[in-house]
Parts: structure tokens; C-alpha cells; sequence
């Protein structure tokens, strides 16, 4: 896992920062591919019986941008997770993962697309009758890779979330925010470069719900992942859009507010009701935002 | 959707199930140890209540025929009406019922509780197929152990039916067992067999494909395991009547 990335790595594709620009400072990166989305929506349409949860939906999530999806419960924020990892089937439009087009992929096919994409489920969706090793190491088992090969990439993981002591833990052992990060592991092994979050904190205590998006974080500014965070809680947005991770002179992860060194570009805000999107752009403009619901959404009444 | 549309869709969706996990036996990834696991918990795990449930239908068998019999001086044909009905019937069904309650249900709630937890979509977003891992060895599981188990409560059965005529009704234990060996022919074997190979098939599509459409939490895992047996028990119990016919004929097995 590389540790030394830092934000204007990922993102002179897009044109706000240049890899001349990024000069002496950052390391050269290929990024010709970066232009391709890592998830894109063409005008998705879901419904079930009458009822439409997704109306012709529409945007994008670029490589190493972080998509904070917000609504309220029933908006269809968790269905556009499904529909990415191709558990459920869009009625019409097109979904697109890293430029291929999965809308119509049946399920084995759709078995190698999900092998790019980690997905943290709002529970953890922890297999209760396999320890956190066990569960963490699932889809290397399921591969069938040998165990000498398997362990030190579950302790990586395990690391990475903070819980290497509970690796021999069983699920029922383990505290709401710990599922969660085990859950992550889980979702992180093997390298995926999109990380799918759906409402990863809800129910935790605010520490571990900053635990849990200061992991979001670092996938974000120092693995170069791609993710769709998923959530309904304010505080999250607040610590996704203005906060990044840098590793500090002493090889430590801290994490910094943006203005002081750099202006975050790569968490985009996109707010959803009735299956519709009703705004889409950076944080800043949501709080400028002259909607009703996103009025009340932001203050609570 | 009415209900006469509702279960001719899930007919429709466990039979596809059912041939998904039967096909994906004969293609990788083949789940072996999590099948012998299945097997130990569904067949060893059940032995305890087949051995009681066929030792004492044997018995109440002899106990409410034997008076009859002995009316028309027929007692010594106590073995053979004892082997006839359980290999024939009572056997298989009994069997197929006891199991439905016991692993049908355990099935369709662990299941319903994955799929209610979201552990079946996790394994499905990590690469694998719910129905190769799950469903499939569950079947097999039924499949060998069923009809071994059937076996076991048959013989369990006429060893009751046995002691209760020797030991109640003073027949000697030579004329019970001669009279089992001339009532048993081959076919009844072949018959008492074929039957809990098509049960293990309802028990494990009905219970499985119950518990991965679980909706709506806690309750929807209660509901489904409900379903669960109440339909698998319901269709047994009409298949055993389609597969006794088409056994008469197919086997030779007198009609009239």
C-alpha cells in the first residue's frame, strides 16, 4: 500500500492541477486513463411495481473522487450501490464501471466487475459463523489462495482499520463501530480501487463515526480510491469536504483542514429526493443552496 | 399478484433456482467440505428423532392393526402390513416431515437471516455465487442423507413394530420377521428410496428459495421459515401421492 501519495497526485487529469504545475514536489503519475469515470449513470430509471425509486439518473464519479450522496431514508441512496455492484438491474439507462458498460452483464460476468469494487455494507454484513480473519481473508479463500499468502494481507488490513487484536474475535464479539471496520477490511482486501459506503456510520457514536470517514479519508488521499459515500448524517459531510490525509515527516498519517495547505477537489456532493438528484456540486455551494428540503436537511427544521 | 400468479412464480424461481444449484455442482468452485458439513448437520444431526419417530410408528402400528388382524385370524401377517406400510409410506413421508421440520426450517432461517443481514448481498459483492455456496450443498446434503436416514427409520420401524408384537401380543419373533420377508419385495426398496430423493429435492428448493427472498427484517425471517415448512410439508405430502401412483406403474406395483 503505498503511503506517500498526496492530493494534487490524483487529480492533474482533471485539469485543476497540473502535473507541471505539481512540478518537483509530487510524483509523476500515468495519467492517461484518469479522463474515464471510475462509475457513471446514463439517465438510470429503477422502479419497483409502481413505485420509482431512481428517475432518469445521471452523473459521475471520477478516479480518486469520493461521492458523497445525501437524502433522506427511501431516496434510493442504497439502490445506486446496488445497481453499481449489479445486485439489482436498472429498467433503462446505462451504468458504466471504469468505461464498461456492466448494464446488461449477467452474474458471472458480474462476479469479475466486483472484483474491482469493495463495498462496506451499512451493518458491516459481517459473516456471523466466520471470525474476523476468516472474514476478512473471505475473498482470497474464495480464490483460493494459499494461506501463507493470505495472512499478511489480513493483518495489512487489519491494520489499516486499527484492529489487528481482534483478528481471531467472532463477530458477535465485536461493538457496532468495530463491525464496521472490519467490515472495510473486508471490503478493502485485495486492492480495490472503488469503494462503495452505504451509510457506513449510521447508529455510532460520533468518535467512531470520525473513525470510520477518517478511513474513507485515507482511501481517498493516499490510495487513490474511488468511492461513493453514501449517508444522511451532516458531520460526515463536514469531515469528508474539508478535511484530507497527509503522512506527516515522522511516516504518520495526519489528517489536515483544507485552506491550509490546499483547497479540496475530489469529494463532490450530490443530495437526492424522490429518486431524483437535486443538487450536485461541492459543499460549499450545498450550504449556498436556495432548496427548501436541502434548507431543512442541512439545518434540521 | 393473486395468489394462483404468486405461486406459479415461485415455482417458477425455485425450479430455476434448484437447476442453478444443480448445475453448479458439474462447475467450479465445488464447495466439498461446507457439503460434508451440511451432511453431518442435516443427517447425524437428525438421526436422534428418526430413530424415535420409526421405532415408535412401528410400534403403534402393531398395536392398532394386530387386534384387527387377529379378527380375522390373520395376526402372523402383522410383520408384513408393519414393512409394507413404512417402506412403502410411512417411512419416506414420516421421514421427509420430520426433516422439513427440523432442517427445513433451520435452513430457511439461517438463510432468512443472511439475506435479512445483508450477508448474501456481501457475498455476492465479494465474488461469490449464493447458490453454488449455499443452496447447492444443502442439496446435496438431503439428497445422500434423506434417503439413508429413511432407511435407518424404516428398519428402526419394523424392530418396533416387532417388539410391541412379541412383547404385547405374544407373536413369536420368527413368525413377525418371516412374515416381514415375505411381504418386502424389491421394488418396495427401490420405491421407499426414490421417494426421499424427490423429498430431499422439495425440501431443500422450498426451504432455501424461502429463505433467500426473506423480506423485511427479524419478522420476515419468522415468516419465511414458517412458509418454509408449511409449504414443504404441504407439497411432500402431494407428491407422495403422485409418486406412489407413478411408482405403481413404473415398479409394477399392484394397482388394484
Amino acid at each position: 500500500m503505498s503511503t506517500s501519495r498526496t492530493q494534487a497526485e490524483l487529480y492533474p487529469a482533471a485539469g485543476e492541477v497540473s502535473r507541471d504545475a505539481a512540478g518537483s514536489t509530487f510524483a509523476e503519475v500515468d495519467d492517461s486513463d484518469r479522463i474515464v469515470p471510475a462509475i457513471e449513470f446514463r439517465d438510470v430509471v429503477l422502479a419497483f411495481d409502481d413505485r420509482v425509486i431512481l428517475d432518469k439518473l445521471s452523473f459521475k464519479v471520477m478516479k480518486g473522487e469520493t461521492k458523497i450522496i445525501l437524502g433522506g431514508s427511501g431516496g434510493g441512496k442504497s439502490t445506486i450501490i446496488k445497481l453499481v455492484l449489479g445486485l439489482l438491474k436498472p429498467d433503462e439507462g446505462r451504468i458504466l464501471v471504469d468505461g464498461e458498460d456492466i448494464t446488461d452483464f449477467n452474474e458471472v460476468q458480474m462476479m469479475i466487475v466486483r472484483k474491482k469494487i469493495g463495498m462496506v455494507f451499512q451493518e458491516g454484513a459481517l459473516f456471523d459463523s466466520l471470525s474476523v480473519y476468516d472474514n476478512v481473508a473471505y475473498r482470497l479463500h474464495e480464490q483460493g489462495r494459499a494461506e501463507d499468502e493470505v495472512e499478511p494481507e489480513v493483518r495489512r488490513m487489519l491494520r489499516f482499520v486499527n484492529l489487528e487484536d481482534a483478528i481471531d474475535k467472532m463477530p458477535a464479539e465485536l461493538s457496532g463501530g468495530m463491525r464496521r471496520r472490519v467490515g472495510i477490511a473486508r471490503a478493502l482486501i485485495g486492492d480495490p480501487k472503488i469503494v462503495l459506503f452505504d451509510e457506513p456510520t449510521a447508529g455510532l457514536d460520533p468518535p467512531t463515526a470520525r473513525t470510520i470517514c477518517e478511513l474513507a479519508m485515507k482511501l481517498r488521499d493516499l490510495e487513490d480510491v474511488s468511492s461513493i459515500f453514501v449517508t444522511h448524517e451532516m458531520n460526515n459531510l463536514d469531515y469528508l469536504c474539508s478535511e484530507y490525509a497527509v503522512v506527516n515527516e515522522e511516516g504518520q498519517v495526519v489528517f489536515e483542514r483544507e485552506g491550509e495547505r490546499l483547497c479540496l477537489i475530489n469529494s463532490k456532493v450530490m443530495m437526492m429526493l424522490e429518486g431524483k438528484i437535486i443538487f450536485s456540486g461541492t459543499d460549499e455551494t450545498l450550504r449556498k443552496a436556495e432548496n427548501p428540503y436541502i434548507h431543512k436537511f442541512l439545518r434540521g427544521h | 399478484m393473486n395468489f394462483v400468479t404468486r405461486s406459479i412464480f415461485e415455482l417458477q424461481e425455485t425450479t430455476v433456482m434448484t437447476a442453478r444449484a444443480v448445475a453448479g455442482v458439474f462447475k467450479g468452485p465445488r464447495y466439498i467440505s461446507e457439503t460434508i458439513t451440511q451432511m453431518d448437520v442435516i443427517g447425524v444431526g437428525s438421526l436422534t428423532i428418526i430413530l424415535l419417530t420409526g421405532f415408535f410408528t412401528g410400534g403403534v402400528l402393531t398395536l392398532q392393526t394386530f387386534p384387527t388382524l387377529a379378527a380375522y385370524s390373520a395376526q402372523g401377517q402383522t410383520g408384513k402390513l408393519v414393512a409394507i406400510s413404512l417402506i412403502r409410506e410411512l417411512g419416506p413421508v414420516l421421514c421427509a416431515l420430520m426433516v422439513t421440520g427440523r432442517v427445513g426450517s433451520a435452513i430457511a432461517a439461517e438463510l432468512g437471516s443472511m439475506t435479512a443481514s445483508q450477508q448474501i448481498d456481501a457475498m455476492r459483492a465479494l465474488g461469490t455465487d449464493p447458490i453454488k455456496k449455499l443452496v447447492a450443498p444443502r442439496l446435496i446434503a438431503l439428497i445422500v442423507t434423506l434417503p439413508l436416514l429413511t432407511v435407518v427409520a424404516d428398519v428402526m420401524g419394523i424392530g418396533g413394530g416387532g417388539i410391541a408384537a412379541t412383547t404385547l401380543y405374544g407373536l413369536s419373533i420368527n413368525e413377525f420377521v418371516t412374515s416381514v420377508r415375505e411381504g418386502i419385495t424389491g421394488n418396495d426398496v427401490i420405491g421407499g428410496v426414490i421417494k426421499p430423493i424427490c423429498f430431499a429435492i422439495i425440501i431443500a428448493s422450498v426451504a432455501c428459495y424461502k429463505g433467500l427472498t426473506t423480506e423485511g427484517g427479524t419478522v420476515g425471517v419468522g415468516r419465511s421459515t414458517t412458509r418454509a415448512v408449511v409449504t414443504a410439508s404441504i407439497v411432500v405430502i402431494v407428491a407422495d401421492f403422485f409418486l406412489a401412483r407413478g411408482l405403481q406403474y413404473l415398479l409394477g406395483m399392484p394397482v388394484n
